[in-house]
């Protein structure tokens, strides 16, 4: 037994109903557009112009810096445009619109890399695109660069799932299970200082856990931890102390305390591009909710129109409210169904209106279920009266002194709220505030 | 398909979870205490109840238009208030008494602090303390129960406090049942046992305040009392102790969110309490030690805070 207690307490909803569904593939959409940021990084910079043609696993955007991706096309055709796209976080990047000639060329470009090292196996991650498919988008290459300064012993393989709806990490593990297995080969084969690989699966996925299990049978310091089925066990920060018992510090990342976290789909793809040269120009996701007549698992061209994946699926059940990359703890609505889906969307939750309105909050009767309920041990009423606070500089001081750094705005605060107050988006705020005064007083240096 | 989408920000779904939900199952859980009050005490109690609880949901509504703010009676928290009050009055409390002491918890205690979840003290209990200290003759103490065969309705604890020997207390069966002096709610401690049982299973409360308040107060009456365990038994039934640290030590508003501050607000109360029984000039002290903490509370929470995940104490002295 692992001599510490489980993190994460919340009873969300699990409605995995699409657990035993294996993804159907969707025709490639005649546009997909495809931005250039979006995610943690510095937005790519695109290598075609207007006019150009293109062919699939192409690649048509180079990172720009360190933490940044490249971006290549998933269908053939000619690029129509470059135009500018507001992202959902509020900045405004370049995006590549690309029309397709219906034909699905190959590019010449997609040929197997050469790994031989760990050098060669990072580059190949470099190359293939890949950020991290858990939501946050990180480069997965520099995620891996820690490898590289030794100490890593552990790589946790993020396959929780915690959040309602979504199983297409779920079914990544029955229906791609061989390249799930082929990239945890290659971690052994070219990453000497991890000792242990850890695959941290939620208890209501018995069929992935079993096929994980097999799989990795006869591959040494491989295991599968279990995880409650309890909100938010795929929250890095918590998947790393279920699993490991270890507490990444604030501030710091996952490599200083050893670890590596990758989700389950990142980590088939890395294999599938190791053994093919195609780059993530697929993805596999859910598409659930309370306004879909026909929740499916569905492999689509990144850069299709969401508007485009939901007809798909058929008729709609009432008023479409809320449309949602990702599930609903976490998911960030979108502003049209013209827009993309993206490399890291796992899921498309589309809610009804009636689902979408939210009620009126009403004063806070102190009960502390938000306190009991955050994962990270935080006070999420005491920031939200820190928010109150007249003086900036004291209001800064509070809300740090309170932690406000380590929200990483799972929902669970607001999620069982008795009195429907705000707490995610007073969070979100108050960490505007502290962000917003640093940059004020680095400029005033 | 349309287009006009709706964007918040996430979480973009709730538990379901609910002020008037919550204040239901609490009103739920007196239930078995207020039907056992009317059995014991009579229809003088049910009396004293219902003009309680209009009284303090009529005040809130009228507090509320007034004023001109939202409607807040629905939360149903007014009524938890005016229920709570009549079960910790004896049934020799006058109408008007009573009248008056719901209209002192709701408006001055509670809506002058700014209504729901801004009081510092709990309502129920300070109207209580109000009323005891204005209408002694009649709220101080409690009257026998319907069926009582003593002549006195003294509380047991009155009776100890006045020296009585352990003949002249109700038998043991007598205190669960209820069936001694006291305020109409507090005497029978099967059916307030039953509504901290329903509230735990609706998670409305956690165990800690309940069971450090009433283990405390036990274990300190053994201390003080020279270990006479008869004794302890009565001051764990015989007073108001049940009802306080299941019902009112628990209020949300006026004690700590954390489990460890719980354990020291109960501690806390239960101090209080005992040293008010053992060593002051009244035989109950519950309510005094519940209000005497609900002061303090701000500052056990702050105390017993929750320790962040990898938080690093102090600012630039990151490890």
């Amino acid at each position: 037994m692992l001599g510490f207690k489980f993190l994460g307490n919340t009873h969300v909803p699990h409605r995995k109903n699409t657990a035993a569904m294996p993804a159907v593939k969707m025709p490639p959409p005649k546009e997909v557009l495809l931005p250039m940021g979006g995610q943690i990084g510095a937005p790519s910079t695109p290598v075609v112009k207007a006019g150009d043609t293109v062919k699939v696993g192409q690649l048509v955007a180079e990172p720009a810096g360190y933490v940044s991706s490249a971006v290549h096309s998933p269908i053939s055709g000619k690029v129509t445009k470059i135009e500018p796209y507001l992202c959902p976080n509020g900045k405004t990047v370049q995006a590549i619109r690309i029309q397709s000639d219906g034909e699905m060329t190959v590019s010449e470009e997609v040929v197997p890399p050469t790994v031989t090292d760990l050098d060669s196996f990072i580059e190949a991650v470099r190359k293939s695109g890949s950020i991290g498919l858990g939501g946050a988008g990180f480069p997965t290459a520099v995620k891996l660069d820690a490898l590289k300064k030794g100490g890593i012993d552990t790589v946790v393989i993020n396959a929780a799932e915690c959040e309602p709806y979504i199983t297409s990490d779920t079914r990544t593990m029955i229906d791609r299970i061989d390249a799930v297995k082929e990239g945890v080969l290659l971690f052994k084969s070219f990453a000497p200082t991890v000792t242990r690989i850890v695959f941290g699966i939620e208890s209501n996925k018995a069929e992935a856990i079993a096929s994980v299990r097999e799989a990795m049978a006869d591959v040494e310091g491989v295991c599968v931890t279990v995880l409650p089925s309890k909100y938010p066990q795929g929250a890095e920060k918590i998947i790393i102390h279920n699993t490991t018992g270890r507490i990444v510090p604030e501030g710091k990342l996952p490599a200083d305390v050893g670890v590596i976290v990758i989700n389950v789909s990142t980590l088939a793809t890395i294999a599938d591009y190791v053994k093919t040269g195609m780059p993530l120009v697929e993805k596999t996701l859910t598409l659930d909710g309370g306004a879909i007549a026909n929740p499916m698992n569905v492999t689509v061209c990144v850069g299709t129109p969401i508007g485009e994946v939901i007809a798909f699926a058929g008729e709609t059940k009432g008023e479409i409210g809320k449309v949602l990359y990702g599930g609903p703890m976490m998911g960030v609505p979108i502003r049209s169904l013209d827009e993309p889906v993206r490399k890291t969307t796992n899921a498309i939750t589309v809610m009804t209106r009636e689902e979408s309105v939210k009620n009126d909050s009403t004063a806070c009767i102190h009960c502390g279920r938000c306190v009991t309920a955050c994962p990270m041990g935080l006070t999420p009423t005491a920031f939200s009266k820190a928010l109150e606070i007249e003086s900036k500089e004291d209001k800064v001081q509070r809300l740090e002194e309170y932690k406000i750094n380590l929200c990483m705005e799972c929902g669970c605060c607001s999620f069982v709220c008795p009195a429907l107050r705000p707490l995610v988006q007073n969070n979100r705020l108050a960490k505007g505030v502290v962000r917003e005064h640093h940059d004020h007083m680095k400029d005033k240096k | 398909m349309a287009n006009n989408l709706i964007v918040s920000t996430s979480p973009h779904l709730h538990s379901g979870a609910s002020t008037r939900k919550i204040m239901l199952d609490v009103l739920i859980a007196l239930s078995p205490a207020a039907v056992m009050a009317v059995v014991l005490f009579g229809l003088k109690a049910l009396l004293l109840i219902a003009i309680s609880v209009c009284s303090a949901v009529l005040s809130e509504f009228v507090f509320n238009l007034i004023t001109k703010k939202r409607q807040t009676i629905g939360d149903l928290s007014a009524a938890v208030t005016g229920l709570l009050l009549a079960l910790t009055l004896p049934a020799s409390t006058k109408w008007w008494q009573v009248m008056v002491g719901a209209v002192f918890a709701i408006v001055v205690v509670k809506c002058l602090f700014g209504g729901i979840g801004c009081n510092f003290a709990n309502p129920a209990i300070t109207a209580r303390i109000f009323m005891l200290i204005s209408f002694g003759t009649t709220v101080a103490g409690g009257t026998k129960t319907a069926f009582s065969e003593l002549t006195a309705g003294a509380t047991p604890l009155a009776a100890i406090k006045a020296g009585a020997d352990a003949t002249a207390l109700p038998s043991l069966t007598d205190m669960l049942v209820g069936n001694r002096g006291g305020a109409i709610g507090e005497t029978c401690a099967i059916a307030l046992l039953v509504g901290f049982a329903y509230l735990l299973i609706k998670k409305v409360i956690t165990w800690h305040t309940p069971v450090v308040f009433v283990g405390a107060t036990f274990l300190l009456s053994l201390l003080f009392g020279g270990f006479d365990l008869t004794a302890s038994v009565y001051h764990v039934l015989g007073g108001g102790l049940l009802i306080g640290a299941i019902f009112m030590a628990t209020d949300y508003v006026t004690s700590p969110v954390t489990s460890w501050g719980k354990v020291v607000f109960a501690f806390g109360c239960a101090l209080f309490t005992v040293i008010i029984r053992y060593f002051g000039s009244l035989p109950e002290g519950v309510s005094y030690a519940i209000l005497l903490m609900n002061i303090i509370s701000p500052y056990i929470e702050k105390l017993c805070a929750p320790k962040p995940l990898g938080a690093v104490s102090k600012k630039g002295g990151k490890a």
